[in-house]
């Protein structure tokens, strides 16, 4: 076991995963010389030199659809965006082309790339460079979406996606790059789909993923000591494909459910899983599911009211669950 | 057609052409190195190429073909040129008008017809249709639709090349109409930037869909090439030797020399950007027929082979029956083949539900009620 950050914890599966595959490539804005823009591929260009550690250009659509390209060939491409809000440059490589190629081929390709970064806001950098793609991502078959919440989830993580054959959309927080965590050593997976059991419960369901895992572990807390409720958290870990299992047991135990993202409620991740709850566990239900989002607006600059109203934290979580115990 | 790079200034107009006999390019060394049977060869490709797509319209227009149908008549010798000259290093990409490509790299007529009737036996088990043609066993990497959205892509399958060590180019196709796409502006940069050893072919056939050069693109579009310090060429596409000198020298020099070249090839089609074009609002009639007169290139190289005298009459005739019964067995196939099930719609998406075992867990795809 040791203790790294979230940061570091990515940085190590890059470097054993490098060191394991000669196709592994990561290529990005400032990831080599610069050290990388939040640094989690600091000091890598100077251990495995220029060839394994590019600094690319700011041509998001032209990179990241070249990435594309050289995985047909079997290099295996991590794609660094700056932030996650620059997939939309980049969009129909990744959507048409990421996404596409097996199938408008009848299967004969195969395009095993990872996109990472971090897909958040709560930093207080405005509304082009807040964005939270989880559910834009996942709506596309073809694509995996992964969204570690923690440092040893983000560390086994990573290698399944560099490992994956498929093309893996994976999403960070540059709120939980510094978040440090005991992470198990030694060449560990997760697969994907495999959610986890954050905190154990039996009077409601959180489900959540990425930082709003600790915004409702936080709250769930709070809760247990201020009223004597046990909150069961789910956190999902991978978007596409879904532990969905999971959460069925879960509200079958519980019977009550409120999901938190950090995402606007139209057409969010949570708005998809409320709708497969209710299809295939209606009879569950004690109550409505509700669900805890970003306020539907484009991110507001003011760092205090962003934070304070606009996007979920433990206080938004507790008017939820009480709303929810109701 | 852009002027070549540092030709003595000339009017607008495009010149006259009246093939000469021989072609001025026939001693070119990549032509002088070709055998007889090679050249035929090359002469067969294009005539095959055109009776496919011949064939192609009364099936369209008898309602067993959907959507787009993008045909390459009068482009024959730009992708059998291009095509003729690729090692096993080599790799080839291009934009929706690509069965001329894919008969060229030596695809089987008979899944491409059928999946253009979308039946499980074509070519992409009829999921992709006339525009995603795909052969990655012969280098041919598609068939894309999104103008200008496979442009990235060519640049990575020459990234792919170099990063792997081996000697070899990548040819990225596109029409005249992708020009002006910022995709096709980054890739230009990241190949230029990083040596990578690409050919972007313009097959400027004057036209992006309705649109004309003029009323489209600022300035020459070969010519672009040298906002990025790439070294770019002007050929003619009628003649598919011109074809082949042109791209023989601009691959030699990217797999030797790892350095990347526009390549802009003067082409015309006569049909319509597609068959829903009517092709009645942005072009002459006689314009057309100028083309079919003068420049077509099944003609000049036949004319060009019988001056050679690889070609005889006999053989011309043999060759054209011969690719009109291959066109017509395409479609007898295509006819008799099956159609994919509701099963298959959610195969071919990922490489991970396609193997017998999966590796993640948990639900991949959502679907409604059924």
């Amino acid at each position: 076991m040791a203790t790294l950050t979230y940061r570091e914890a990515i940085r190590a599966a890059l470097s054993e995963e490098i060191e394991r595959d000669p196709n592994v490539v990561i290529l990005g804005e400032e990831v080599a010389q610069f050290n990388g823009a939040y640094k989690v591929t600091e000091g890598m260009l100077e251990k495995y030199g220029p060839k394994r550690i590019v600094d690319t250009p700011i041509s998001e659509a032209g990179f990241i659809g070249m990435g594309i390209g050289a995985s047909m060939l079997g290099i295996r491409p991590v794609m660094e965006l700056m932030f996650w809000s620059f997939y939309s440059v980049a969009f129909d490589q990744i959507v048409n082309n990421a996404a596409n190629v097996r199938y408008m081929s009848g299967g004969q390709i195969a395009c095993p790339i990872v996109i990472r970064g971090p897909a958040n806001g709560g930093t207080n950098v405005g509304a082009t460079h807040s964005h939270t793609p989880e559910n834009i991502l996942a709506h596309h078959p073809g694509l995996k979406v992964v969204v570690p919440s923690n440092a040893a989830d983000a560390k086994a993580l990573m290698k399944t996606a560099i490992r994956d054959n498929d093309p893996v959309m994976f999403l960070e927080n540059t709120l939980l790059y510094g978040v440090p965590g005991e992470v198990p050593e030694g060449d560990i997976t997760l697969p994907f789909g495999r959610a986890a059991i954050a905190r154990e419960g039996k009077d409601l369901t959180i489900v959540s993923y990425g930082r709003s895992v600790v915004h409702s572990l936080a709250a769930a807390e709070k809760m247990k000591a201020e009223k004597g409720l046990d909150i069961e958290v789910i956190d999902l870990r991978t978007i596409r494909p879904l532990d969905v299992d999971t959460v069925l047991k879960s509200v079958a135990k519980t019977h009550r459910v409120l999901i938190v993202e950090e995402q606007r409620p139209f057409c969010s991740v949570g708005t998809m899983l409320a709708a497969t709850i209710q299809e295939e566990a209606f009879d569950e239900l004690d109550a409505p599911i509700l669900r805890v989002g970003t306020i539907d607006a484009p991110a507001i600059y003011a760092p205090p009211v962003e934070k304070q109203f606009q996007l979920p934290n433990p206080e938004r979580v507790i008017a939820g669950i009480l709303k929810v115990m109701r | 057609m852009s002027k070549k790079p540092s030709a003595p200034a000339e009017s607008g107009a495009a010149p006259a052409v009246t093939p000469t006999l021989p072609s001025p390019h026939a001693q070119a060394p990549a032509n002088t190195a070709l055998t007889a049977e090679q050249k035929i060869e090359l002469y067969r490709k294009m005539v095959r190429i055109r009776r496919f797509e011949e064939r192609c319209l009364p099936v369209y227009n008898a309602g067993k073909i959907g959507g787009f149908l993008h045909l390459y008549i009068g482009q024959e010798a730009v992708a059998v040129g291009a095509c003729s000259l690729m090692g096993k290093d080599d790799h080839v990409i291009t934009a929706y008008r690509d069965h001329g490509h894919a008969i060229a790299v030596g695809m089987d007529t008979k899944p491409l017809m059928a999946e253009l009737y979308g039946k499980v036996t074509g070519c992409s088990k009829g999921k992709g249709g006339s525009m995603h043609y795909f052969a990655p066993d012969l280098n041919y990497w598609g068939g894309h639709g999104i103008v200008g959205g496979q442009i990235p892509l060519g640049t990575g399958l020459a990234y792919g090349v170099k990063y792997q060590g081996k000697k070899g180019a990548a040819m990225a196709f596109m029409g005249d109409g992708a020009v002006n796409q910022g995709a096709v502006h980054e890739a230009y940069n990241l190949a230029a930037l990083w040596d990578l050893p690409v050919l972007f072919v313009i097959e400027n056939n004057r036209y992006s869909m309705g649109t004309s050069q003029e009323r489209s693109s600022a300035g020459e579009l070969g010519k672009r090439a040298e906002a990025y310090d790439m070294k770019w060429y002007v050929c003619g596409g009628h003649d598919i030797y011109e074809v082949r000198a042109t791209l023989d020298e601009a691959l030699r020099r990217a797999r030797d020399e790892h350095k990347p070249a526009v390549v802009e090839i003067d082409t015309y089609r006569y049909r319509g950007h597609s068959v829903a074009d009517p092709d009645k609002t942005y072009r002459d009639r006689k314009e057309i027929e100028d083309y079919r007169n003068t420049k077509d290139p099944l003609q000049i190289f036949q004319n060009q082979l019988l001056f050679e005298k690889v070609l005889t009459e006999a053989l011309i005739a043999e060759i054209d029956a011969a690719a009109r019964a291959e066109a017509d067995r395409a479609v007898e196939f295509a006819e008799a083949s099956p159609f994919p099930t509701a099963e298959d719609i959610q195969k071919d998406v990922y490489w991970e539900t396609d193997q017998a075992q999966r590796t993640s867990e948990g639900r991949i795809f959502f679907n409604s009620i059924d």
